[in-house]
């Protein structure tokens, strides 16, 4: 599905390194020139991913002749020269002149290197360890000569997370130039000089960084742990597996550590396609939630009232038989289920239950987006992430790449840096991911992203058939916004994506977990498509009537007009309207619940199957560019089972009840098969029905100005999944409101930039919040907040996004919580 | 006999020599009409046949430096003068525009006109205030009678000049180091390519020159190239001050053509101190090797000094009499050179940090013989493998002092400790004390 953009002809450049002759491409640097001809030059602040710094001098090498006929008198570092035609490069491995220079820069470097290996982190799987070992002499003559190393009181918290031991560091400024170039948070910086020379922040800007551990992760010592794992084990006691991150829809390879049993940290995977080698903090750090207290065990079945624990074939019977005898029953999936977990709902759906009543979407959704993704989004591809560097011009539309979708934002700041790329944003305000990619804004009120997208087709935005459009799926909450962007797509030319938040988003749409949509993209209003897929389960029929979307499983629940639920991992709170998910839950008559730990649904469910979580089942998460990400299951842990082998379960006890049929399969790889087997819709993708609009909303009360309610996740907050690790949560942005100067004086008065934040109350139809009022470059008359970042979140707690909320000033109380607001935002 | 030939010293007897008015009523800013008289290119021409070298301490050809310069770049082009006079023993560029900053500021605004920048900065070291408050004065003073701003002298040529005050940082006077903290940064070097000319001050093509450089530029401009290229040696042109210190009896700056030998400038200076003879001096300020009496006749040009193993760098002369402990001396240095380390590379940084131990320890009277070979190759692991100069600059005084004087080492180590009595060197010291 992905092209590969034209190859062209790269010029190179031929040299010889260490009497051997190799070709390179023009502009490549010797370390790296060496690499080919399977030299490794000893190195520290060199970085393939960073800017060249010639800082740590460890790479010197001997040039005799430059090319030109003649040599450079002195050594030269290799991180920084790049290769010429006729060069001669004499390394360590053949030049006493090299092999002496390194050898002199790793005695410097040790001399104030406190050489504590045996109580580091680090120790096992360290750079200067390791190339002390081969570039380095056995005995330390600073040692031998009595000298006095510099000592530093250690450790220093940079931030929540990354702890510094100034000792070890051995200032290469990798942790600082990937801040700066890459993850664009320069809040960490070398002071002071000499020896003395330290990593510092500046005492009122904290190191604030989604991304901070990937500058603990390319320390070349053990200068820089993190708090969640400092301490925690050695390299060389960890079994490492390769794996996907969770946490969103980019896809990022990882790298999971782990020790009995228990992951012990995870590390960015080198995958120069998707992720290069930068994760999230988020994908790093967010894995202790698998082993919380709340985590479900065993199967639990609810008698007289209270969940006791079941066998496995019990909980399957007695599920089966209160679904079969709750009456019409509905299925509702998270976003985090893999695609083979997704396909088994679906099937499950329409196989066991009879219904195409079944959606993933737990969040604000609409018909226009099942619409959307039936015809825009199901078996589309071709955008990658080497397009969106390629792309002259990024359009953003709902969507907060540093917020929603790390990786991508990483990629578009990459493309930025280089001038290459304009991104263009669709939003309320300027985010600080926005800024940091160099983006435009193009102002947004809530509600009239449609008349602005439209406004794109101009000229001035520079929107082109070379340029990509990332559709998020917050646009799903504006009516017509979605068919905005499909009418600028054709009209411009331009390429088009969807970017869910979720991981599994992608592959459920794929997989059919959709009221109109079937496994491979096939439209269920379509009569062959059922045919087709029926003909493969070797089912009669499949349900030919669209199904009910979230939102009208929720409704028809509420007015009895379905009876039995099954649900996976949705958290209430995520959903268009927590209390009327709740009230529905109470409202079904059988509710089976598949979930990892003990939720809101849990509780009140009358069937509780654990579920295995990522670590503990293969899986596949497709992602927002159609990559499907494979990843095999860590442990093996016979009694967690993925969802697919508990609606199999299900389905069996169903089919001797008489209802339905078995699913066919009971493990990953037979669903693999299944769906390999099925393959993809060759039909014609169904049109773009935007269909009817919403009815307004209700009119604001009399004698308050309305706001209209701005609202996103921040990549960091109170997440379900970033549960168990205290020291990610303390890295995450303090929640406030923020709104224009003209919207801040019309609530405070005068703006007075000495006074620090003041608070504000935002009201809404479902509650309200008091926060910090921050001023930023919004539209009059729409305030943001975080979504998931104070309470139970915004759907919750306060208002559905885009509608009406007012705001009046706090009380000037908190004293202690304003003053800690004001320090961190200052 | 080499005699004085005093230019940009030959107006600080006047009185008040740093205002205006004392400045023009003897001639100054009389080059600026004769140089916009001619094509920038022509000015460049000028200097280039003067055959100025850089008086920082390179020598690098000032003209040549001006061609490199990319007229067809669009970016503004900038003119920077380093006055981050730091060098220890160096002291021309602070005394010079002490006395006669306009000599500074006419040499800028021809030189600024030469390169076509319309821009021009003086980064002068942030601790001499009472220099910064006369340069200060002086800009102000050339603005005010149109020697700067629009339009000067009807010529069409616009030129603004900022005086930058530093914030004391030793690495500030290596070029791109300065352009750092000219732009607001820490002060470290910065990697090469792209070089100053193509991409300086904020990216765009600067020059960066010492302050003597730019002072001289306006006497060649009055005198021509021929009168400038008639001073000094074969390969070493003109004039330059030569900053006595030390043991001498009259210390001081001594304007004379290059190629004057340190016997002619002692001389000059009245002697030794009385009762004493020289032991050791520097030609070039302290990342210049060590010489010794054997040397006094070495012409003090470019080419004759590298000759002696030495290079003639900022003419800092620093003169050493017979009380003067070398290790001492060469320890202090080291100790300079640790504490202005900026961190950037590993050898300078963790190399200095060494050296110094090592010195302190042999000044003591502790160590052993292989302690100087461990100097030695402490010293060979620094020099040429460290990001700037500095790092090989501070090996040169140990390697040197090694080289001339290892006896002396190793009367520290048999001594068990420094056999000099230190009072004796210090300016106090009672006529005719001796070690």
């Amino acid at each position: 599905m992905t092209t590969t953009p034209d190859r062209t002809e790269v010029e190179t450049v031929t040299l010889t390194i260490d009497g051997v002759q190799v070709s390179v491409p023009k502009d490549t640097l010797v370390i790296r020139a060496a690499e080919q001809v399977g030299v490794q030059i000893p190195r520290f602040c060199d970085h393939p991913l960073l800017d060249p710094v010639g800082a740590c001098r460890q790479c010197l090498v001997d040039i005799p002749d430059a090319g030109n006929g003649r040599g450079f008198p002195k050594p030269q570092a290799s991180c920084t020269l790049p290769v010429a035609d006729g060069m001669v490069v004499n390394t360590q491995a053949t030049s006493e002149v090299a092999d002496k220079a390194q050898q002199g820069v790793m005695e410097f470097l040790l001399i104030n290197h406190p050489l504590d290996c045996p109580v580091c982190d680090k120790g096992g799987e360290c750079p200067l360890q390791n190339q002390a070992m081969s570039n380095g002499r056995g005995e330390s003559r600073f040692a031998e000569s009595g000298g006095v190393k510099r000592t530093f009181p250690k450790p220093i918290a940079i931030s929540a997370q990354v702890l510094l031991d100034r000792e070890r560091c051995v200032l290469c400024a990798r942790c600082t130039r990937f801040s700066e170039q890459v993850a664009g948070d320069p809040f960490i910086a070398l002071a002071e000089r000499g020896a003395l020379q330290q990593v510092a922040i500046y005492e009122r800007e904290p190191y604030q960084s989604y991304f901070s551990g990937n500058a603990i992760q390319i320390c070349p010592v053990g200068a820089l742990t993190s708090a969640d794992y400092r301490f925690r084990s050695r390299p060389f006691d960890l079994v490492s597996n390769q794996s996907i991150a969770e946490h969103d829809a980019c896809g990022a390879a990882i790298r999971v550590d782990h020790r009995r049993g228990k992951v012990m940290r995870r590390l960015a995977g080198n995958d120069p396609e998707v992720n290069e080698e930068w994760i999230s903090d988020k994908d790093r750090f967010a894995f202790h939630y698998a082993r919380q207290d709340d985590r479900l065990r065993y199967p639990m079945v609810r008698e007289d009232g209270e969940l006791r624990p079941a066998s496995w074939p019990e909980a399957f019977a007695v599920a089966a038989r209160g679904l079969r005898d709750a009456g019409a029953a509905a299925v509702l999936t998270g976003g985090r289920v893999t695609a083979e977990d997704a396909y088994a709902y679906a099937k499950f759906a329409r196989v066991s239950l009879g219904t195409n009543d079944v959606d993933f979407r737990a969040r604000p959704h609409s018909a226009e987006e099942a619409a959307f993704l039936a015809s825009h989004v199901a078996l589309s591809g071709g955008v990658t992430y080497a397009d969106l560097e390629a792309a002259p011009v990024v359009v953003l539309l709902g969507l907060e790449p540093e917020d929603e979708a790390a990786t991508i934002f990483l990629r578009l700041r990459k493309a930025a840096r280089r001038g290459r790329t304009q991104v263009v944003s669709v939003a309320p305000m300027t985010s600080r991911g926005l800024a940091k990619m160099q983006g435009r804004l193009v102002p947004a009120v809530p509600g009239t992203e449609a008349e602005v997208i439209a406004t794109l087709k101009g000229a001035e935005h520079g929107v082109t058939r070379d340029a990509v459009i990332l559709v998020g799926e917050r646009l799903a909450q504006t009516h017509g916004a979605l068919s905005a962007a499909v009418e600028l797509a054709a009209t411009t030319g331009a390429r088009l994506a969807w970017v869910p938040r979720r991981a599994g988003d992608r592959g459920a749409v794929e997989a059919g977990a959709l009221p109109n949509l079937l496994p491979g993209g096939r439209p269920v209003g379509e009569a062959s498509a059922r045919v087709d897929v029926a003909a493969a389960w070797g089912a009669e029929s499949l349900p030919a009537k669209v199904g009910r979307d979230g939102n009208a499983i929720v409704a028809s629940l509420l007015k009895g007009e379905l009876g039995g639920l099954v649900v996976g991992g949705v958290d209430p709170d995520d959903t268009s309207d927590p209390a009327a998910f709740r009230a529905a839950l109470d409202a079904a008559g059988f509710v089976v619940s598949l979930e990892l730990r003990e939720t809101d649904v849990t509780r009140v469910a009358d069937v509780v199957l654990p579920v295995a979580p990522v670590t503990d089942k293969a899986g596949t998460f497709v992602t927002w560019d159609a990559r499907a990400r494979s990843f095999d299951a860590v442990f093996t842990n016979p009694s967690s089972l993925p969802d697919l082998r508990l609606l199999a379960g299900i389905s069996e006890e169903l089919a001797r009840l008489g209802q339905g049929r078995p699913l066919g399969f009971r493990t990953v790889a037979e669903v693999r098969a299944e769906m390999r087997s099925l393959g993809p819709w060759d039909g014609a993708r169904p049109a773009l029905d935007a269909g009817k609009p919403p009815r307004p909303a209700k009119a604001p009360r009399k004698g308050e100005t309305p706001f209209a309610l701005a609202t996103w996740k921040q990549l960091v907050d109170l997440g379900s999944l970033q549960d168990g690790e205290v020291h990610l949560r303390a890295t995450a942005r303090t929640p406030v409101a923020a709104l224009s100067a003209a919207s801040y004086e019309s609530v405070f008065g005068m703006l007075d930039a000495e006074a620090g934040a003041p608070l504000v109350t935002v009201t809404g139809d479902r509650g309200s919040v008091t926060l910090p009022a921050v001023v930023a470059d919004l539209p009059d008359g729409v305030v943001w907040v975080p979504a998931r970042s104070f309470g139970r979140g915004v759907l919750a707690e306060l208002a559905s996004p885009g509608s009406a909320v007012t705001l009046r000033q706090a009380p000037a109380a908190l004293d202690n919580a304003h003053q800690a607001v004001k320090g961190a935002t200052a | 006999m080499t005699t004085l030939t005093p230019v940009l010293t030959d107006n600080w007897d006047a009185e008040r020599a740093w205002t205006l008015a004392a400045y023009e009523e003897r001639g100054g800013y009389a080059a600026l009409d004769k140089a916009f008289a001619m094509a920038p290119d022509a000015v460049i021409d000028v200097v280039k046949e003067s055959g100025l070298r850089g008086r920082g301490g390179a020598g690098f050809p000032t003209g040549m430096k001006w061609g490199f310069i990319p007229q067809d770049n669009p970016r503004p082009k900038y003119l920077v003068v380093n006055a981050d006079e730091s060098e220890p023993g160096t002291c021309k560029d602070i005394p010079l525009m002490m006395a006669s900053p306009h000599t500074l500021v006419e040499g800028v605004i021809v030189s600024a006109y030469a390169i076509r920048a319309n821009t021009a900065f003086i980064y002068v070291r942030g601790e001499v205030l009472h220099v910064i408050r006369r340069l200060q004065r002086a800009v102000q003073e050339a603005y005010l009678a149109g020697h700067l701003g629009r339009n000067i002298h009807g010529s069409g040529y616009d030129l603004d000049l900022i005086v930058h005050a530093g914030a004391g940082a030793y690495i500030c006077g290596e070029e791109t180091a300065l352009l750092e903290g000219l732009e607001g940064r820490r002060g470290q070097p910065r990697l090469r390519p792209p070089f100053p000319a193509v991409a300086g001050l904020y990216a765009s093509p600067t020059v960066i020159n010492n302050v003597e450089s730019i002072a001289s530029v306006p006497s060649i401009i009055t005198n021509g190239a021929g009168w400038f290229a008639g001073m000094g040696t074969e390969k070493s042109n003109g004039f330059g001050i030569f900053s006595l210190s030390g043991h001498v009896r009259n210390p001081g700056q001594y304007e004379a053509p290059l190629g004057i030998t340190l016997r002619e400038l002692i001389d000059l200076a009245g002697g030794m101190r009385e009762g004493h003879e020289l032991k050791f001096w520097t030609p070039g300020g302290s990342s210049t090797p060590l010489l010794t009496p054997e040397h006094l006749d070495v012409p003090l040009d470019f080419e004759s000094v590298g000759a002696a193993g030495s290079m003639l760098g900022t003419r800092a002369l620093q003169l050493f009499d017979e009380t003067t402990c070398v290790v001492r001396a060469v320890l202090r240095w080291t100790e300079f050179y640790k504490h202005e380390s900026c961190g950037k590379c590993t050898p300078c940084r963790e190399g200095t940090w060494w050296l110094t131990q090592t010195l302190a320890r042999l000044e003591k009277g502790q160590g052993s013989e292989a302690d100087l070979d461990l100097l030695l190759d402490q010293c060979d692991n620094i020099l040429g493998r460290s990001f700037c100069a500095l790092g090989d600059g501070a090996t040169s005084p140990i390697s040197s002092s090694i080289q001339h004087f290892r006896d002396e080492y190793l009367a520290h180590l048999t001594n068990g400790g420094c056999p000099f009595d230190p009072a004796a060197s210090t300016a106090f010291a009672p006529v005719g004390a001796s070690a």
